[in-house]
This record gives C-alpha cells, sequence and structure tokens, in this order.
C-alpha cells in the first residue's frame, strides 16, 4: 500500500480530516446543548420544574438506580425489544417468502395485509390487554403488530422487484424456484433485508414502548407513564434520554452486523 | 447437406391478455445446422426473442412442431449480460454448472481453461462491476459456454454496447464460438453483423413473422467478421437484406 502518490495521500488525510470534524462538530453541538440548558436552569430562565436539567437528571439517574432498580427497567426494555425483533424478522421472513413462492396466496392476502399494516396499531391497544392480559405478552403483542405486517410488505416488495433478467437467466438453466430464490432472490436483495431490519428495529422500538406505556409495569416506558402520573417531569425525561441512549446502541448494533455482512464479501476480493 | 440439428415446423404462438391477442409468430418453419452461425434479423417487434425464448423453453410452443435430440444441451444468452453482482467473475461463470448440478472438478476446469483463454482469468476474483462492457459480454458467453451446450442462442448479445466494443467483440466471439465448435442462433439488428459473421441469415416478416427470406453468405475469402465487412460480397448481401427488411423513414 506505499504505492500511493503524494496527491492520493492529500487526499486521504483531507478526507480523514473531514471526518474527524463531523464528528467533533457533532460532539460539541451535544455538549453545547446540555450547557446551555443547565446554565438556563441554574439562572432560572426555565421552571425546572416543568423543563428539569442536566444536572437534576444526573441526580435521577442516581437515585433511580438506588431506589428503582434502573438497570432492570433498561434490562427489561431492552430484552423485549430484542424478543419481538427476533420474531417479527423470523415470522415476517417466512410469510414473505411463502407470499413469493405462491403467487396465489400473495394475491388473495395482499389486501388484508395492507388493511392490518395501515390501521393504527394505538387503537388495539385495549383489546390486546384484555385478550393477552396486561404481561410481557401484551407488550410483545403490540409491538409484533406495529412491525410485522410492514415488515412482510417491505421483504416480499423487494422480492418481487428482483431484476427479471436474473431469473430468465435461471429459469434458461432449467432452475428450481428453491434455486432462483436461493441464488438470486435472496443474494440480490442483501441490502434491501438489511435496511428491512433496521426499520423493523426502530418500528419494535415504537411497539414496546407503546406496550409499555399500556400495560405499565415495568420498563422504561412504566417509567414515562408512572413519571408523568406523578408529575415528576425529571423521571420522564431521565428516561427519555436513556431511551435515546438505548437505541443509538441499537442503531450501532444493526449497523455492526451490516459491516459483518459485507465484510464477508470483502474477503473475497483478495 | 450437413447434420440438422433443430427443425421448426408450422410454428405459430399466441400471448393473450384480458382485452386481446397478440400473434407473435405465424407458421414459421425452419432448420438449423450443425456447427453453423445462423443470424435472424427482423423488424422490430416481430417475434425474434420470443422465438428464442420458445427454443429456450422458457415459453410454451403454442401450434408446430420442434424436432431436435433431448440429448443436446442449448445455452442461451440474453440482451443484456446480467452478470450478478454478488458473485466474482469466477463464480458467475460457473452459475450454470452449479444450478445444473455439474459443478465437478472436470467441468470447473474446463470453465477456468475459457476464462484463460480469453483473457479473463486475472479478473477471476474480481465482480462484475469492474469489469467493461466488453469484458462482462464475454463473461456472461463464457458462463453460456461452461455449460457445454451443443446449440447457443444469442438474443442481440451486444445491442448494449458501444459501435467500436462492438466490432471488437464480435470478432472475439467469432473466434470463441468457431473455436468452440458450437451451433449457433444470432438475433441481431445489425445487418452489418449479421452478414459478416453468419453462415447463413433468415430474414423474418413483420409481425407475425415467419421466414421472408433466406441467404447462405458466401464470400470471397471468409476470414473474421471484420475483414468480412471488406469483402466484395458483402455488400451486395447487405442492399439485398435492407431491401427485405423494407425499412420506412
Ligand atoms: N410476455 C408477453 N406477453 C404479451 N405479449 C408479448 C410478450 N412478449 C412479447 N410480446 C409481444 O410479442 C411481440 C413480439 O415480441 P418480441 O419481444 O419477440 O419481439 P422482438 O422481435 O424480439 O423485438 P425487438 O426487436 O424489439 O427485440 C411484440 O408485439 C410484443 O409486444
Ligand atoms: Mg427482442
Amino acid at each position: 500500500m506505499s504505492t500511493f502518490s503524494k496527491e492520493h495521500l492529500l487526499y486521504i488525510k483531507k478526507v480523514r480530516k473531514e471526518k474527524i470534524l463531523v464528528h467533533v462538530t457533532q460532539f460539541l453541538i451535544i455538549i453545547l446543548f446540555f450547557l446551555l440548558w443547565e446554565i438556563m436552569a441554574k439562572k432560572n430562565l426555565i421552571n425546572t420544574f416543568l423543563y428539569s436539567s442536566p444536572s437534576q437528571i444526573i441526580q435521577t439517574i442516581i437515585s433511580l438506580i438506588k431506589q428503582q432498580n434502573l438497570v432492570n427497567h433498561i434490562l427489561i426494555t431492552f430484552y423485549e425489544v430484542i424478543l419481538s425483533f427476533v420474531i417479527s424478522c423470523t415470522v415476517a421472513f417466512i410469510i414473505a417468502t411463502i407470499l413469493w413462492w405462491k403467487k396465489f396466496l400473495s394475491r388473495v392476502f395482499e389486501p388484508y395485509i395492507t388493511i392490518i399494516n395501515s390501521l393504527p396499531k394505538v387503537a388495539l391497544g385495549p383489546l390486546i390487554i384484555i385478550w393477552a392480559g396486561a404481561s410481557m405478552k401484551s407488550i410483545i403483542v403490540m409491538s409484533l403488530m406495529i412491525s410485522l405486517f410492514i415488515t412482510i410488505i417491505n421483504l416480499y416488495q423487494s422480492f418481487i422487484s428482483t431484476n427479471k433478467n436474473y431469473i430468465t437467466l435461471l429459469k434458461s438453466l432449467k432452475a428450481s424456484k428453491k434455486d432462483i430464490f436461493l441464488k438470486v432472490i435472496l443474494p440480490s436483495n442483501r441490502a434491501n433485508i438489511i435496511s428491512t431490519l433496521k426499520i423493523n428495529m426502530s418500528m419494535n422500538f415504537i411497539g414496546i414502548i407503546m406496550g409499555e406505556l399500556l400495560v405499565s409495569k415495568e420498563g422504561l416506558g412504566y417509567l414515562i407513564m408512572y413519571g408523568s402520573q406523578v408529575f415528576n417531569i425529571n423521571l420522564v425525561i431521565t428516561s427519555i434520554i436513556i431511551l435515546g441512549i438505548l437505541s443509538l446502541i441499537m442503531y450501532y448494533f444493526i449497523t455492526y452486523l451490516e459491516k459483518i455482512a459485507t465484510k464477508n464479501r470483502q474477503v473475497k476480493l483478495k | 447437406m450437413e447434420n440438422i440439428l433443430l427443425k421448426i415446423n408450422n410454428l405459430s404462438k399466441k400471448y393473450h391478455n384480458k382485452t386481446s391477442e397478440i400473434k407473435a409468430i405465424e407458421n414459421l418453419s425452419l432448420n438449423v445446422y450443425q456447427d453453423e452461425i445462423l443470424a435472424i434479423v427482423g423488424p422490430s417487434g416481430c417475434g425474434k426473442s420470443t422465438l428464442l425464448s420458445i427454443l429456450a423453453g422458457l415459453e410454451e410452443k403454442g401450434e408446430g412442431t420442434i424436432t431436435y435430440n433431448d440429448n443436446y444441451k442449448i445455452g442461451y444468452m440474453l440482451q443484456n449480460d446480467s452478470l450478478f453482482p454478488w458473485l466474482t467473475i469466477l463464480d458467475n461463470a460457473l452459475i450454470g454448472l452449479e444450478i445444473t448440478k455439474n459443478k465437478t472438478k472436470e467441468n470447473i476446469d474446463r470453465c477456468i481453461k475459457l476464462l484463460k483463454k480469453y483473457g479473463l482469468y486475472e479478473f477471476r476474483n474480481q465482480y462484475p462491476n469492474s469489469l467493461s462492457g466488453g469484458m462482462r459480454q464475454r463473461v456472461a458467453l463464457i458462463r453460456t459456454l461452461a455449460t457445454n451446450p451443443e446449440l447457443l442462442l444469442l438474443d442481440e448479445p451486444y445491442s448494449a454496447l458501444d459501435y467500436q466494443t462492438r466490432l471488437a467483440l464480435s470478432s472475439d466471439m467469432y473466434n470463441i464460438i468457431k473455436n468452440e465448435k458450437k451451433t449457433v442462433i444470432l438475433i441481431t439488428h445489425d445487418i452489418a453483423e449479421a452478414v459478416s459473421m453468419a453462415d447463413r441469415v433468415i430474414v423474418l416478416s413483420k409481425r407475425p413473422c415467419s421466414v421472408k427470406k433466406e441467404y447462405s453468405i458466401i464470400l470471397e475469402n471468409k476470414l473474421n467478421p471484420i475483414s468480412n465487412r471488406k469483402d466484395p460480397k458483402f455488400n451486395y448481401y447487405y442492399d439485398m437484406i435492407w431491401r427485405d427488411l423494407d425499412v420506412h423513414i
């Protein structure tokens, strides 16, 4: 790799510099935001009872860890999200595959899936609780209602929009449907599948928090609900900030998976 | 005459949709002889691709008979190269063997030999997007040859390329085809390409197509597609076919 020209090295340096600058700026914005917030709170420019403040949030986190078992709530939310993510991905993948496989079934079920998908799922909340009980089961069902159908639709759409020429090529080789699926549909939709997973993850996040708000027993959604009921804004805002951090972690987790998936391909280049 | 490899008799084909019925082929009869390059030209939309799809077994045949030795394998090369961007050049070339479950050591070696022979071996571990259009098309041809078919069906194999590349590639392809001793049906829009490459040219009528004219191309000095274009008799065939096609401007 030492054969790069001087210009190229300069170019790489410039790209790297720009990247660092972006990260530094992003970091500064966050710091500035919290700093301003804190100053405004300290100078009584905002009412901390309504808007809280960074130092109060830190205090809340410390007391939550001590008294309310914050780590437990976080872990529960995390566990629920992962669980419904896995269920939703698996089920959606199987259903999308079946729909692709059997054209007839896809034609029969398409309107139903579309209708269910466009239904505002919060409306189903009370029913779900009555049917599945005020438990984790309801929360997962809620989350699945939100994430499953859109994932089926996205996967199915990308399956059927696969380049027809690739399929014709395999058909001219007398390939079986299974071969077409494994050798063309799946690999050609790799990028689509990964982006569908990303969407699925955020959908599940939404679903789980919504479920926790409704069921109101444990988890970060419960903390938010509880906080608002007792008018403890510190608790509400703290929970929201932790949620933000959690979703950031999950986002990086998926991006990491994506990197592994593309790395496998790069290795072959050697 | 030489051996007949494929015999089409009174073939007709209709496409149906809700509102209408399109006749694509009507009473088409032709023979394909062993080891020849048969070029088929015809007006746009007359049914050339339909004919090849039927021969490749991708479409139902409608009426008529197609007589063909079942043991012969057919290789179908589509209009665009359709290389899989997620596979390396080597894996792309091997896809036919993989699908037909013929990925034996011997067949893989044969395919590698083809890649070597036609200057693509050093690119075997690269992905298609790093290759030029002409190279991609050659990979597509080798992919088709890898399954060792007796009959090659080429549907406008260079239509996506610029003129220079087309010329160079048609001569490359010609050499590959003749070296590997294949029988070829070549569909093209380009009369010059047809006359310079083929042993015989069949002109189809407008849709629904049937055979309008048939030429055996006998040049004074038949060498390769590029020098054939300078042959004294080249223009004669060119003009005749041009007139048959009856192109209105
Ligand atoms: N799957 C199909 N369903 C309905 N009609 C079709 C289908 N495929 C082709 N056709 C029609 O059949 C006719 C012949 O089509 P075909 O593609 O065989 O023509 P072609 O000679 O290959 O044309 P081109 O020169 O543009 O490649 C056209 O009118 C086309 O619209
Ligand atoms: Mg065509």
